[in-house]
């Protein structure tokens, strides 16, 4: 009896990783596949060789090149931006008492119930008045709107981690509050802030909304895929997807092991 | 603040403004600012643009022109039906693997790494993914067809077959955003002390009631957490239903999309996303109103 129920949870299990993994292997063969292979009926499960045609056409086609390299920029402006203001708020959060407080926190946990088309809309019609309309940079500045929540409540945490008697002791043998954050808090946080400057990669990496009613000739690669998703023949469509999904697959990787302090936190 | 934290100087030479009073406040006050300008602010807008008209006088016409909208109707039970076939199977299924989770002794890691892929995986390349299943000459129906259910390619993503291109999306979003959900639960188990099954065990309660009267109750924040946040992201469903099946399924971010795209109507397109911001608030006080979380239970 016992026995039977081990097995049946692994086999459950088991269900459940094909599940997630088989449509992945499925677009990644669709990926590496000749075009003929693409439109071939009835369909083959394996591979029957791996060809680099499908993948090179869609980087050959025009404007694929300068929206992957949008995506790049406007993916790592996030990252720095989200970051660069959301870890002083969150070590205010974690280190200081201060009027206002639950406020803030309050205000923060409620960005979430806004939907991204009610931000993207207004601000299209500004940022073509201050003439920053289709940039990388305000793209960047929307989805930092979207990452920047995640980014304090993440960091707040990170450093309510950190025991403030090491801080405590630093400033006792002579360290200003900058130089004691700097040789004592800052190391022992820097792998969890690199893992929520990789989670903000990731939103902005993903977002299509925002990107694209912001944009209209420096496409992300997600508004570049989305508009052009009624006519572009299915191979170069799978390609896409295809090179979506790979930074977000490295990346989970390596965030793994902050994902549920992280979202255990940032969820409460 | 205690004694031995004030004393400590901000910078070596100069003190200045920033004291340990003001210290705080100044390491807010580039988010806070952010946050107003690229968040507070086009949300005030979008409320100004969905309610006047050109002429900037107030008025209903943006929410009248999209009611009478050809795709209104449509958009809007198709939303909602998603929202409300998709959540709950996501729910159960999150719920179950959790459980899983626990019951299973070796590669518990291994198995929550694959079962959370899909965290990163943006819902257009989902919805790209699951064309590559459903697509006329695609692999599922190369099944069918081997099954002998049908006989050659068949088109299932058209505006002929709008419930198979439901059932479409309510598969590719369950396949890419069961995982947030199942995150979010695990945390909250994490929480659970051993030492409340093991007692329950003594007491000879049995699996089943060890779930409904520890598991369950323990785990209500976190089910709440998980409701609100997948049901405000439900109701944002957009790329993937583009990407199967273009505008073939109506929704209401797509046709928010198409007004502000296609026809350069912000006013529409901004009463579209009023709505939806309306009907997310809605649902977030129903589900913290039927989950109520008492206090006492989160310690």
């Amino acid at each position: 009896m016992r026995a039977h129920a081990r097995f049946l949870y692994v086999a459950l299990a088991l269900v459940a990783s094909v599940w997630v993994l088989f449509p992945i292997y499925l677009i990644v063969m669709s990926a590496f596949a000749h075009e003929e292979t693409i439109f071939a009926w009835p369909k083959s499960f394996w591979p029957r060789e791996i060809s680099f045609e499908t993948l090179s056409f869609f980087f050959q086609v025009q404007g694929v090149w300068n929206a992957t390299v949008n995506s790049i920029l406007v993916a790592v402006m996030t990252m720095v931006f989200s970051i660069a203001l959301g870890a002083p708020a969150g070590y205010a959060l974690a280190r200081f008492r201060f009027f206002g407080k639950d406020v803030f926190r309050v205000a923060i946990l409620m960005t979430r119930a806004f939907p991204i088309a009610i931000l993207a809309l207004p601000l299209t019609v500004r940022f073509i008045q201050i003439g920053i309309y289709d940039t990388p940079f305000a793209v960047a500045l929307v989805h930092t709107a979207l990452a920047l929540p995640f980014a304090i409540l993440v960091s707040s945490s990170l450093f309510i981690g950190i025991p403030r008697e090491l801080e405590e002791a630093a400033w006792t043998m002579g360290c200003t509050r900058v130089e004691a954050f700097r040789k004592v808090v800052l190391p022992l946080a820097l792998p969890g802030m690199a893992a929520t400057m990789i989670f903000a990669f990731v939103i902005s990496w993903n977002e299509v909304f925002a990107a694209s009613v912001l944009t209209l000739q420096e496409r992300t690669l997600t508004a570049y895929l989305l508009v052009s998703m009624v006519e572009a023949p299915l191979h170069f469509r799978f390609a896409g997807g295809f090179f979506l999904i790979v930074p977000a697959l490295i990346f989970i990787f390596a965030v793994r092991k902050y994902l549920f302090s992280m979202w255990g936190i940032a969820s409460r | 603040m205690n004694d031995a934290t004030s004393t400590v100087p901000v910078r070596s030479r100069r003190t200045g403004i920033i004291t340990e009073r003001t210290l705080p406040y100044v390491l807010l006050l580039p988010s806070v600012l952010f946050l107003l300008v690229l968040f507070g602010w086009p949300l005030a807008e979008a409320f100004i643009v969905a309610l006047s008209n050109e002429s900037g006088e107030w008025t209903l016409d943006n929410f009248r022109e999209m009611a009478d909208d050809l795709n209104f109707a449509d958009a809007f039970r198709n939303t909602v039906l998603l929202v409300v076939i998709v959540v709950p199977l996501q729910l159960a299924l999150a719920l179950g693997l959790a459980m899983l989770l626990n019951q299973l002794r070796r590669g518990r890691d291994i198995y929550l790494y694959i079962w959370t892929i899909p965290l990163g995986i943006s819902d257009l390349a989902a919805g790209i993914v699951w064309l590559a299943i459903m697509a006329e000459r695609g692999y599922l129906n190369t099944i069918l067809n081997g099954l002998g259910i049908i006989d050659g390619p068949a088109l299932w993503l058209s505006y002929e077959t709008p419930v198979v291109l439901f059932f479409a999306v309510v598969v590719a979003e369950i396949w890419r955003a069961t995982a947030i959900v199942l995150v979010i639960l695990v945390a909250g188990m994490q929480l659970i002390p051993r030492e409340y099954n093991e007692a329950a065990e003594m007491f000879g309660a049995n699996a089943w009631q060890r779930f409904i009267k520890i598991t369950l109750p323990v785990l209500k924040p976190s089910l709440q957490t998980a409701l609100i946040l997948r049901t405000i992201l439900a109701f944002e469903v957009f790329a993937v239903v583009i990407a199967l099946g273009g505008r073939n399924l109506p929704v209401l971010v797509g046709e928010a999309f198409y007004w502000q795209f296609e026809y350069q109507d912000t006013g529409v397109a901004s009463a579209y996303a009023t709505l939806i911001l309306v009907i997310s608030v809605l649902a977030t006080i129903f589900y913290l109103r039927v989950l109520r979380v008492r206090e006492e239970t989160l310690t």
